[in-house]
């Protein structure tokens, strides 16, 4: 019975695996890629088919793509400034990219591309990537003022510097672990509580009240996922237009 | 019990042995785990691309139009309403002319009327003058037309009475300077 400890496997459903038979192995095409293709999908067919009745009174597709289109221009355009609507593009893909990559990895039997580090590394490297060459684009050696604060004392700034710099880059780490974590944490949970639910019900002790228990977590942590699935994908979209703020108007 | 001690041994192994195994994200051996993303970067690209010049453009398309058929119908309302307030304007304009000349037009028969009347009580004063003039000459010739009789009747009179009292004629200066003083005694005035 102790066999059971290791019955739960809790990490094997991150495990990559090739898609597509021989020709998705040949070039490594994995599981995650393909959820990265239907997210791709979702978003343009929602989009090229909620603007398609073009109707002054929208009808609910187009009143959702609509909604989706002004929430992020807003957002842009809020967070950044006139200047954000050149980002409008980029921060629209980042953010229901993985606002859908993180629903449909809800899903039974669907793979979670966001829960790997990876992934989210690539992500939040393109967004730091881009967020500096906008800065050193717009200011030049300007750029390097950002790490220098002002109103402090000159004795300081050793010291001070460094840590700037520091939590500059730090910015990549927590960007793309904050995800990463998240989405992680979450389908664990969901695993380990689904094992409970069979373990303790095989176990049938107290009339398989703890499997009951166990569903019931199971219920509202799928509730708890929804929620972290779109909450991450608004940080991770907020805090790119914060950067891109901070790299148009340094400060 | 020993099922329960199972389930706790589960419950605390748990965390070890996800630990233990190792997590799937952190294997950089396996080659899957660098080509999703490179694969990422490819999916990822065409995705913005597709949204940045075809999807977007669309929905962006979609609102425009709304916002000019909106800003259209504003315009025609504004139209509308400039127009409303032109005719309204007009008609106010055109009242107040309206009520302007028609108090001209009254005010200038009234004063034409008063011009008659005043004229016209001018006249009708000046002949009721001439006629009360007139009048009163004819009243004053009269007067003295009686009173020139008088005179002769009372000198008459008194003649013939003094004739008839005393049996003789009086003189008749004599009783014409009496009748003239007890004429001019009471002559009014």
């Amino acid at each position: 019975m102790a066999a059971e400890g290791h019955a739960i496997d809790a990490l094997g459903q991150f495990q990559l695996h090739t898609v597509g038979s021989f020709i998705g192995a040949s070039v490594n095409f994995t599981q995650a890629n393909l959820m990265m293709v239907l997210s791709a999908g979702v978003i343009l067919a929602l989009l090229h088919y909620g603007a398609r009745p073009r109707a002054v009174v929208p009808g609910r597709l187009q009143a959702l793509a609509e909604l989706s289109y002004n929430f992020i221009h807003d957002m842009c355009t809020d967070q950044v400034g006139e200047e954000g609507r050149k980002f409008f593009p980029l921060v629209f893909t980042l953010f229901f990219f993985i606002l859908i990559g993180n629903l449909i990895g809800v899903w039974p039997y669907a793979f979670t591309f966001t829960s790997h580090i990876a992934t989210t590394f690539a992500l939040a490297l393109l967004v730091m990537v881009i967020t500096t060459v906008v800065a050193l684009r717009l200011h030049g050696w300007k750029f390097f003022s950002y790490f220098v604060p002002s109103g402090v004392p000159k004795l300081l700034l050793p010291l001070l510097v460094p840590i700037e710099i520091l939590s500059y880059l730090s910015r990549l780490v927590s960007l793309s672990v904050r995800l990463f974590a998240n989405m992680m944490a979450g389908h664990v949970m969901l695993e380990v509580f689904g094992a409970f639910i069979v373990m303790l019900g095989a176990a049938g002790m107290l009339f398989w009240a703890p499997a009951v228990v166990s569903l019931a977590v199971d219920v509202a942590l799928i509730g708890f996922e929804f929620l972290v699935a779109v909450l991450q994908a608004y940080v991770f979209a907020v805090l790119t237009c914060i950067y891109l703020h901070d790299a148009v108007h340094l400060h | 019990m020993r099922r329960i001690a199972v389930v706790a041994l589960v419950l605390l192994a748990l965390p070890a042995a996800a630990m233990a195994e190792g997590m799937p994200q952190l294997d950089f051996k396996n080659p899957l785990t660098i080509s999703q993303v490179v694969w990422l970067a490819i999916i990822f690209a065409i995705l913005y691309q597709m949204l940045a010049h075809w999807a977007l453009p669309q929905v962006a398309a979609v609102l425009e139009a709304r916002a000019v058929a909106i800003g259209r119908d504003l315009d025609a309302a504004h139209q509308a309403k400039a127009e409303s307030d032109a005719a309204v304007a007009n008609l106010t304009a055109a009242t107040q002319q309206a009520q302007a000349a028609a108090q001209a037009e009254i005010a200038s028969a009234v004063a034409a009327a008063k011009e008659i009347a005043a004229t016209q009580s001018v006249a009708l004063h000046a002949r009721l003058d001439a006629q009360l003039a007139e009048a009163e000459q004819r009243i004053d010739a009269a007067r003295v037309a009686a009173m020139g009789a008088l005179r002769q009747v009372a000198t008459e009179t008194a003649t013939v009475m003094v004739t008839r009292l005393t049996g003789r004629a009086a003189a008749a200066g004599t009783v014409e300077a009496a009748v003239d003083d007890a004429l001019a005694a009471r002559s009014p005035g």
